[in-house]
């Protein structure tokens, strides 16, 4: 069992938890992820590592109510028990040095690409650090980004916070601007990934995305989560969670990560007649 | 007490055939389909042994169960001896009397099958087995005086759980670290519940605990912890993690959303237990029209399930005839009787679908048999020209499995073979590295049940034989 060391609602259904997992917090790099349940009845759920607490044994995930499982997490107080945290899984992000990288982040994934910035600045990287949300609410890890990163720029669709748009507008005055940009690192919804990877395809750099598809064992065992990439099979569990960006069939791996979408509804609807809880106190 | 019968009765007699659900019936459940025998039943299978002097069932048993005794004391209505004896060696009866092939094991070397009439050990053992878990009848109790010795164990599957027992016998502390949240491996997410109720290996393993073994789950070695991690805390390491990772036929459409592996199909009904979605979160589409590709035990448990699900129609595409099925006899038998279609000679070639990546159909081409290959199976040569469409909406692909890289590849000095199975030595099963033993499928590649339990038994007693030595992994 796993104890939630630290739970802190970031904003309406966005929320950050500590876990204590000291096992995998050891060993975890930037990258990886693991797979949670709530209870014994639950389903396996893959989630990105956020960031991690060596010393005291802790690993952070951040995450977006979106359907039963997170919808569950969200009631867990600090001090409760998850039934199982696996990991740390998958490969870690190729992290060296390539000279001037932008990290491009929106929704869960502004948290995911932390870690990622941090490392890269450490190597010696100059980081660009880009982070979208729908409005101002849901800008997370603002601070924290600023500390790792050499520019920060915010994005709002609805132009509440930061600069109205989409993060590829900004991406593409980027690239247009500074030549010396060898690697994009973008991680966020399907959708601003794919965009994104189809916006840096006209541009000589290296565009990495980290794919969330559904997952059973997470280990290489149930092929659950194999995508195509450069029109052959990987499986994201154990050849991922990182790939390059323009080798993704992305017809194919929304297809996908979107085949039980009835079945979730359906779970997450019953769910919510039940529970009285719906956490209150959060 | 039953009475011993005449050697003449005991040719004579029939063997007792086990009662099971009807076909019918059971389709629409994942109760277990042998209903297993009552205690008369039992009895009078049992009289029919012959008590061999030199027992040759038993050379056909890995587990090493001392057949004619166990079958002695049920005769006798000594249940429990019956069950101390077959727990001498089998840490797991009521799996093993369940899943053992033992037409081709105990039975095949029964005296009796000479005329076709095996005893029905495995379902002997089975009453016995459930017999003691219904009863409350337990066996050995963890030793109080442990040896200082560690044993880690990497994978809880049967060659796991079978080498803990018997390490735990002989008084070591042993560590069974299991990847996922259950432990019991192929027990649990492969075998369905309707072959083997997980209870049961709930049960077995429970016992298993009490002996003392430690059994932690949520550990991928590898991955939360390294080979290397093992070496500085434990004396000797077994590897059974199993050839977890799926095969695919590597055919055009193979991706789209309606096509599973068996692995991912039968994890998400057994361990997930989607079967009882929504009361369990992890949901299964179940179509209309469900082809599972290959015949061999895993692919009857695939198109079962499939049926049991939901699934109208449920198809078995196999690329050779009849002759070549891989699977049991009675599981070939059961498929039929529930009403799963074979496509014999068939082989896929392409997946078609919608645009929004649901299955359509499945292209095949038909298959003759030509000359034998070298597994000595004649080989499937297709006819050209032979191309049809096969209406199904799901597919499930059954065609093996091969190592997972996981293990391997963190532990150093421990050579694999090129299809990344553990090499080992075939007498003492220890590794290329001093003291890291292995069994199972990661050294078989896919093999049943009973092979991984005796793989287990005999790594337990060369680990023994290591150790007693005064060698350690430690002192390395």
């Amino acid at each position: 069992m796993y104890r939630i060391n630290r739970k802190t609602k970031l904003y309406q259904d966005m929320y950050s938890m500590w876990v204590e997992a000291p096992e995998i917090a050891k060993t975890v790099q930037p990258g990886q992820f693991i797979i949670l349940m709530t209870r014994e009845e639950g389903e396996r759920v893959p989630l990105t590592v956020a960031d991690y607490d060596r010393d005291r044994g802790l690993i952070h995930i951040v995450f977006q109510v979106v359907g039963k499982t997170t919808d569950e997490l969200a009631c867990f107080k600090e001090g409760d028990y998850l039934y199982s945290f696996t990991g740390p899984l998958g490969r870690k992000s190729e992290i060296e040095y390539f000279g001037t990288t932008v990290v491009v982040g929106g929704g869960t994934g502004i948290a995911c690409i932390h870690p990622i910035a941090r490392n890269l600045k450490a190597v010696g990287n100059k980081v660009i650090a880009i982070i979208g949300a729908r409005s101002k609410e849901l800008v997370i890890m603002e601070k924290e980004l600023r500390l790792v990163s050499d520019e920060l720029i915010v994005t709002t669709d609805d132009g509440s916070y930061g600069r109205k748009g989409f993060v590829t507008e900004v991406l593409k005055e980027k690239l247009d601007s500074d030549t010396t940009i060898k690697k994009v690192w973008t991680i966020g919804p399907p959708i601003m990934m794919k965009v994104t990877t189809e916006l840096t395809k006209s541009y000589p750099v290296d565009t990495i995305v980290s794919l969330n598809t559904i997952m059973v064992d997470g280990t290489g065992m149930c092929g659950s989560c194999r995508v195509s990439i450069g029109g052959e099979t990987k499986f994201v569990c154990t050849d991922g969670p990182e790939f390059d960006g323009q080798l993704v069939d992305w017809d194919e791996f929304m297809h996908r990560i979107y085949r039980y979408k009835e079945e979730e509804n359906k779970s997450w609807q019953s769910f919510k007649e039940k529970k009285g809880c719906r956490c209150k106190e959060n | 007490m039953a009475e011993m019968i005449e050697m003449k009765e005991r040719m004579k007699r029939e063997p007792v055939p086990m009662r099971e659900q009807l076909p019918s019936e059971r389709i629409h459940n994942f109760k277990e389909v042998p209903l297993g025998y009552t205690r008369e039943e039992a009895i009078y299978e049992a009289q029919r042994c012959l008590q061999c002097k030199n027992p040759t069932c038993m050379k056909g048993c890995p587990a090493e169960i001392n057949i004619p005794t166990f079958i002695r004391y049920i005769v006798e209505e000594d249940f429990k001896k019956a069950y101390l004896t077959i727990l001498k060696t089998d840490a797991l009866p009521a799996v093993t009397g369940r899943v053992c092939p033992q037409e081709e094991q105990c039975q095949k070397e029964c005296v009796l099958n000479k005329r076709g009439k095996p005893i029905a050990i495995g379902r002997l053992e089975r009453f016995i087995a459930d017999w003691a878990r219904e009863n409350g009848v337990h066996g050995i109790k963890d030793s109080v005086n442990k040896k200082q010795t560690k044993v880690a164990i990497v994978g809880s599957g049967p060659a796991g759980l079978a080498c803990a027992a018997d390490l735990a016998k002989m008084r070591y502390q042993v560590t069974l670290f299991e990847a996922l949240h259950k432990p019991g491996g192929v027990l649990v997410y492969g075998i369905p519940e309707f072959r083997l109720p997980k209870t049961i290996v709930e049960y077995e393993v429970g016992q298993i605990e009490q002996t003392g073994v430690k059994v932690i789950c949520d550990q991928v070695i590898g991955a939360t912890r390294s080979i290397e991690d093992l070496k500085n805390e434990f004396d000797a390491i077994f590897l059974c993690n199993g050839a977890g990772a799926p095969r695919f036929m590597d055919i055009p459409g193979e991706n789209m959303n309606d096509v599973y592996s068996a692995n991912e199909f039968l994890t998400r009904s057994n361990l997930m237990k989607a079967y009882l979605f929504p009361e369990y979160d992890t949901p299964i589409k179940i179509r209309k029209r469900a082809a599972t590709i290959g015949a061999g035990n895993v692919a009857m448990d695939s198109a079962r399930t499939a049926l049991r699900l939901g699934a109208e129609k449920s198809y078995i595409v196999y690329r050779r005839s009849r002759a070549e099925v891989p699977a049991r006899a009675e599981e070939v038998h059961h498929a039929e009787e529930e009403g799963i279609i074979f496509h014999f000679l068939t082989l896929p070639v392409r997946i078609l679908g919608d645009n929004e990546g649901r299955v359509t159909g499945m292209e095949c081409i038909k298959m003759e048999l030509g000359e034998p290959d070298e597994s000595g199976r004649r080989s499937p040569v297709p006819i050209e020209n032979s191309n049809f469409i096969l209406e199904v909406d799901m597919i499930i692909d059954a065609i093996g499995t091969m190592a997972n890289p996981i293990v391997a590849r963190s532990a150093r000095g421990v050579e694999v073979n090129k299809w990344g199975y553990f090499k080992v030595d075939e007498r003492t099963r220890m590794t290329t590295c001093e003291g890291i033993f292995a069994g199972g499928d990661i050294v078989r590649g896919s093999a049943t049940v009973i092979s991984a339990v005796g793989d287990g038994k005999k790594a337990a007693r060369f680990i023994d034989a290591y150790l007693s030595s005064g060698k350690s992994l430690k002192k390395q």
